[in-house]
């Protein structure tokens, strides 16, 4: 006969605020921090009014500098959680910002078309340069001499500036708006990239060593490898290449979904990052280059063993016969199957499923309610458990789409316990927190019916045509019983 | 064109089939059920059904197998005859008249010239089980009136009566009585249970009962769900009992194995259980029968067992609890709400099935077709639970989509509404699902409808809810990046002042939906949702609400609840007639401008035929049933037949069905319903009657192996028997001198007639004798492996070496009367 069948989990679609694409990517004024093998952001910075740019760490990576669209230059303890100092100055988005070598400046570069030098100790403005007449969008401080800071400007130009003077030393013309500079760890090179161009140049001489035209869009992000030896270009055209600093020739090249936006290495070149104009951070690990055994200790079936009868034809006379496709049966359903109910209930109140699956939960109470055996699941629980269970209902029970199930769950738990209430103070907590949101709700709903009732003569007042009024209330109707207990 | 006879109403199948217990043939090929008037015969094999044994002017109460020749089946009938039929031919051999109702039938196989029945005799309350003497007699219809009392105060059902250790005794249990009659001592024991007058125990009356085949123990079920195993129950202070407790609710029917080493039992929660050794917890289960079984039947030859259960269907179930085989009739479990739909596809009718399916049942060949999952949850059977119920179904688009609507509520507020819209899928041949709207309305749906329109337009459908808007939902696309898709979504809400609205109704051509909002009908464009006008009768709610079709279709046709038809012309927007009937149903022929009318007064259901146009009835049919007509269709002929009197062309190009309170299907035709069932009357191929079993192949092949060698050793020593030598004949012509014989010409036939004479009287001797001996070897051998079963079954039997003892004198018989037979051909010869 028919097997078991599952039940049947019902997807309520959230109501609200509509999720756009727009939301999506660029409402985030957020830092993320990952973890080199984290799916999910182990840290986040989210003090920011408007898009934050840049996030650079400190060389010994204990702090954290990031620009802002609003013109804000803030720096973070990785630690905390609020920023240790603001530098305000700026009067347009701060696009770079990095830490001078001697680990107590920053310099950063803005749209109004400055570059500054800030004091970390005292959070001071040192010096500002008006050298560039259009955005400066990309920067890089020296490695050796904590004076030395190079930035990329949209004027085509890339400038060395050095603390210790009030204007650029070098200057050099790359010919296009410049997307992003590099300075190798030496200080000797310099790497530009615009346009679709990357150009090295000298430093000492001051005049270009060779000229890269390998991407057929903009290139906008350079890296280094930690040891030197290659160099990483990204560019819209959704490629990374990958060239030796010694030939400057392309090694290698990566291929992504999207235009590259960023790119950065991982010490030791373990992993490279890449992000993209459609929001999606990729990041790669490098194979680690450990050596197979020679010998594999236990011999698996050969592939014939798979493929063997695969391909075999049918013949006239032969009964095919399939192998049976078992079913898969979620945990909880199997507690069903089984008529172990309070075990299902239990099931889906463990935190994990309350929390991602709200509406498993909510469909198991429903299934339980309708075999009829919902009191007996909910009954006899302890201390704990019953606190369980309360906890999903406060934190459900106001959302108009579980509201009916809940309210009658609700009202099973208060039937069953109402005998025993008082006896634990963890419980009677619940349940008084429980009575607050169900009083709130209601007057929630009362308010909501007023504004009904004055649209209403407003509506009725207007004598245009289209009259009918299309609104829906859900009024919730909370038994008085609740109200009383407790 | 042949004379015509009256229309009548017809009952058209659908007939219960889990009225009674299944009877299994001998062989387990065939499987015997009643079915009404008539007992069906139905292939274990292929579900097919045989023959239809129709005779009895009544219910059919009672089938059992003739003990004494199993080819035969009796069957006992309201009517008051017992009947007995040849199921392979299907034909009535012997009737038996006994004159009163008869309720149920036993057969014993000891007992040779009688059967038991119950029968009421003067309360209609108290039933009695007495023996009726078969009086033998070669004229068809035989009086049996020579009835004898066996026990008094007993259940009506034959499943509280059970023949028990080979007819020893009989067991028969009413409320808390358990009543045991011993044919030998001819006394009656009776055992209450003790706790009968406990508060606590009030509900464990009895409920069925079932007999040990081979030793004295008689199973009993209860309505709490236990099963009480009897024992040493021939004496009044000793017996006892032991329980056996799985079921929650009341157990259904019991029955044993042919051997008696498993108990089966079954009741309300759909599960076939089996208890080996009358062991607690010894036990097997067969779970998800589908609905409660009511009857559990086991074949002579221990190799399938059968449950029939109450939405009208016989699961025929393997020894090792495999089902096997359905055979489904037209389910009536439960009240229909969908009424009667015809699959545009399959012309099967389709209504309310199992628990949460609609059943596509088709009409011709009397048979489900499938069911379709509306609602896709596993089925809780339980006392006072309330279930999902499928409330309302549609087809539209020429089959291509399926609308159904399913609710649940448990209170006056808790409404748990759920649409689904199924797609026909033509490479797998069924309905998909395709949208789910889970609370499309806030209250009851009343009322759902597809537009009819062209292929090329977008699928509509409406819905009328108790809310007081109708809704127009529409099929758009669904597609994302991953797949093409299809969806329906809400594209209008329309209501009229508040009021409920009650009906909906599509025209033919699809440009006018017709929306009754309590008494007061609307009319929308369906091109741009605008209300066009408004008819009002004042006479009560519109409860049914249709378009003319074809050159009617200028008229809308309501009936209201204040019993008045009335019928408005869509042109000049006026009342055309109207008319005083309290309608039930109102059905429009889909090839006619014909509509069908039942209307309901006190002394019965009464038909009108009619088209809009005219306001006189084309025909009127009066009290079609006593009781009320709750659905009616009509369904498409699939040869139109041609009838020329006017009041019968309205059955032309289709025919009503229609469906009362009962849940009987009934029919208009002129034609009897002996010959609408056309009778198969094929010849059922008889093999041997015995199943091939293991055993069978295992010994009776060796057997038949040996047997044709003794035949062929015979045959060579028969070769050598015909001589010459003892023919009067053929001494006469060879010992009479040549000189004295008359010509050889007068000689020649008599001399070779002699010859040919001999032959003849030579084999005439020796086939009987032959056949007598093979048939002895036949029986000889059945025995010997009913035998061996048994022994492999009980081994420590102590009767064993007697067995045995008796089979070598047996064989030792058989042996000695071929050699006799040897000895004597070979006298003969010499």
């Amino acid at each position: 006969m028919a097997g078991y069948k599952p039940v049947a989990i019902q997807t309520y679609p959230i109501l609200g605020e509509k999720i756009t694409q727009d939301t999506l990517y660029w409402n985030n004024y957020k830092i993320h921090i990952y973890g080199r093998y984290s799916q999910e952001p182990i840290k986040t910075f989210s003090r920011f009014k408007d898009t934050a740019y840049c996030a650079t760490f400190r060389q010994d990576g204990r702090l954290l500098v990031a620009g802002s669209e609003d013109g804000g230059v803030q720096l973070f303890d990785i630690s905390g959680r609020a920023p240790l100092r603001q530098f305000e100055g700026h009067t347009k988005a701060v696009h770079t910002v990095d830490f001078t070598a001697d680990k107590y400046h920053v310099v950063s570069g803005a749209d109004d078309y400055t570059v500054k030098l800030w004091d970390i100790p005292n959070s001071k403005e040192i010096l500002t340069f008006k050298e560039h007449s259009d955005y400066v969008r990309c920067g890089c401080a020296s490695k050796l001499n904590p004076d030395l800071f190079v930035t990329g400007s949209y004027d085509h130009t890339v400038k060395m500036f050095d603390a210790r003077t009030n204007k650029s030393v070098l200057s050099v013309e790359h010919g296009q708006p410049v997307e992003s500079v590099l300075l190798f760890p030496s200080g000797g090179l310099l790497v530009s990239s615009g346009g679709r161009y990357v150009k090295v140049w000298d430093m000492l001489k001051g005049q270009l060593l060779v000229s890269l035209k390998n991407h057929h869009k903009t290139v906008t992000c350079l890296c280094l490898s930690s040891s030197g030896q290659r160099l990483l270009s990204g560019s819209l055209d959704r490629k990374v290449k990958v060239y030796s600093t010694t030939s400057y020739k392309v090694v290698h090249s990566f291929d992504y979904a999207a235009s590259i936006l960023s790119l950065a290495l991982a010490h030791e070149d373990e992993t490279i990052v890449v992000g993209m104009t459609n929001g999606i951070l990729s990041v790669k690990h490098r194979k680690s280059e450990t050596k197979k055994d020679p010998l594999p200790r236990r011999r698996r079936p050969a592939y014939r063993t798979f493929i063997k009868g695969k391909n075999y034809m049918k013949q006239r006379d032969d009964i095919l016969i399939n192998r049976p496709t078992k079913k898969h049966l979620e945990l909880y359903d199997r507690d069903l199957k089984n008529f172990r109910i309070s075990k299902a209930l239990d099931r889906v109140l463990e935190p994990s499923c309350v929390i991602k699956t709200p509406e498993v939960t909510v469909s198991i109470i429903k299934e339980l309610n309708r075999r009829g055996v919902l009191a007996n699941a909910l009954a006899g629980r302890d201390e704990k458990e019953i606190s369980r269970v309360l906890n999903f209902l406060i934190r459900n029970l106001s959302q108009p789409r579980f509201a009916p199930v809940l309210i009658n769950a609700a009202e099973i738990i208060i039937d069953i316990y109402l005998p025993v209430i008082g006896q634990s103070p963890v419980v009677d907590k619940k349940f008084i927190l429980l009575q607050g949101l169900v009083e709130k709700e209601i007057d929630y709903q009362r308010e909501l019916l007023e504004t009904l009732g004055m649209m209403d003569m407003l509506f009725a007042t207007m004598t245009r045509q289209e009259s009918s009024s299309l609104l829906e209330h859900t009024s919730v109707e909370f038994p008085d019983k609740k109200m009383t207990e407790s | 064109m042949v004379e015509e006879e009256s229309i009548r109403v017809v009952h058209c199948g659908g007939s219960e089939l889990n009225f009674r217990r299944a009877v299994f043939s001998a062989d387990s090929k065939y499987i015997f059920c009643v079915s009404g008037d008539f007992v069906k015969v139905y292939s274990t094999a292929t579900e097919e059904c045989v023959h239809i044994l129709q005779g009895h002017r009544n219910l059919v109460t009672g089938i059992q197998l003739n003990p004494n020749n199993h080819l035969q089946l009796y069957s006992c009938s309201f009517d008051g005859t017992i009947k007995l039929w040849d199921y392979l031919d299907g034909i009535l051999i012997k009737t038996f008249i006994v004159g009163h109702k008869l309720h149920a039938l036993f057969t014993l196989a000891h007992a040779e010239d009688s059967v038991f029945v119950t029968i009421n005799k003067e309360k209609p309350d108290i039933f009695q089980l007495v023996s009726v003497k078969l009086p033998k007699s070669s004229s068809q219809e035989v009086e049996a009136k020579e009835l004898s009392f066996v026990l008094d105060y007993i259940n009506q059902s034959p499943k509280c009566i059970a023949f028990g250790n080979e007819g020893e005794y009989v067991a028969a249990v009413r409320d808390f009585y358990l009543s045991v009659y011993f044919f030998k001592k001819k006394t009656t024991s009776r055992f209450t249970l003790s706790s009968s007058r406990n508060k606590k125990h009030a509900k464990n009356s009895f409920t069925c009962v079932a007999c040990h085949p081979k030793e004295d123990c008689i199973a009993s079920g209860h309505m709490d769900g236990k099963i009480r195993l009897w024992r040493n129950f021939d004496d009044d202070k000793k017996y006892t009992y032991t329980c056996l407790h799985w079921h929650h609710d009341m157990v259904m029917d019991l029955a044993f194995s042919v051997t008696g080493t498993s108990l089966l039992s079954g009741g309300r929660e759909c599960v076939l259980v089996e208890w080996r050794d009358a062991a607690e917890k010894n036990k097997e289960f067969l779970p998800r029968l589908g609905s409660t079984i009511e009857h559990i039947s086991v074949s002579p030859a221990g190799d399938l067992f059968c449950t029939s259960h109450s939405d009208n269907k016989i699961v025929v179930i393997h020894r090792n609890l495999d089902a096997s085989a359905v055979i489904q009739g037209l389910v009536k479990d439960r009240s229909i709400f969908t009424g009667m739909m015809i699959d545009p596809r399959t012309k099967a009718l389709v209504l309310n099935g199992k628990p949460g399916h609609l059943q596509f049942y088709s009409l011709q060949s009397d048979k489900q077709l499938y069911n379709l999952d509306i609602i896709q949850q596993e089925y809780i059977n339980d006392y006072g639970l309330i279930q999902i119920e499928l409330t309302k179904a549609a087809f539209g688009c020429y089959g291509n989509w399926l609308a159904t609507v399913e609710q649940r509520q448990e209170k006056e507020t808790e409404l748990e509404l759920q649409m689904k819209l199924w797609m026909y899928n033509k490479k797998t041949q069924g309905f998909v699902l395709n949208t789910k709207i889970s609370m499309p309305h806030d209250d009851h749906i009343t009322a759902l409808c597809f537009r009819n329109a062209e292929k090329s337009e977008n699928p509509t459908l409406v819905t009328a809810s108790k809310d007081g808007y109708f809704k127009v939902w529409i099929l758009t696309d669904d597609s994302d990046i991953y797949k093409k898709a299809v969806g329906w979504t809400c594209d209008f809400v329309g209501s009229y002042h508040k009021y409920q609205a009650t009906n909906c109704c599509f025209s033919e051509d699809g440009s006018l939906l017709a929306v009754s909002f309590e008494e007061i009908v609307t009319i929308w464009d369906s091109e741009t949702w605008e209300l066009k006008c408004t008819f009002c009768q004042r006479a009560g709610k519109i409860r049914h609400l249709c378009f003319g079709r074809l050159t009617c279709s200028k008229y809308l046709l309501g009936g209201t609840e204040d019993g008045i038809l009335c019928c408005w012309n869509l042109l000049s927007c006026a009342l055309e007639w109207s008319a005083k009937l309290n309608i039930r149903v109102m059905e429009s022929d889909p090839y006619s401008e014909n509509i069908a009318a039942v209307s309901q007064s006190s002394e019965g259901s009464d038909l009108f035929v009619f088209k809009p146009s005219e306001p006189r009835p084309l025909y009127i049919q009066k009290n079609i049933s006593r009781e009320e007509v709750q659905w009616g269709v009509f369904v498409p002929r699939d040869v139109p037949e041609l009838f020329n009197s006017e009041a019968h062309q309205w059955l032309n190009r289709s025919q009503f069905y229609f469906l009362t309170k009962s849940q009987s299907l009934l029919t208009f035709s002129t034609k009897s319903p002996e010959e609408k069932l056309t009778p198969t009357s094929k010849q059922l191929l008889t093999e041997e009657s015995l199943p091939t079993t293991p055993f069978y192949f295992i010994l009776g092949k060796h057997r038949q192996q040996q047997d044709e060698k003794l035949n062929e050793t015979l045959e060579n020593e028969l070769v050598q028997l015909p001589l010459t030598e003892n023919i009067p004949a053929v001494n006469e012509l060879l010992h009479t001198p040549a000189h004295v014989l008359p010509s050889a010409s007068f000689l020649c036939s008599m001399f070779i007639n002699s010859l040919l004479l001999s032959k003849e009287t030579k084999s005439a001797e020796e086939i009987p004798d032959d056949i007598d001996m093979e048939e002895e070897k036949e029986s000889d051998d059945s025995g010997e492996e009913n035998d061996f079963t048994e022994k492999a079954q009980v081994t420590n039997d102590t009767g064993l070496e007697e067995d045995i003892l008796h089979q070598l004198s047996k064989s030792e018989e058989k042996e000695l009367r071929k050699l006799r037979k040897v000895d004597y051909s070979w006298i003969a010869a010499l």
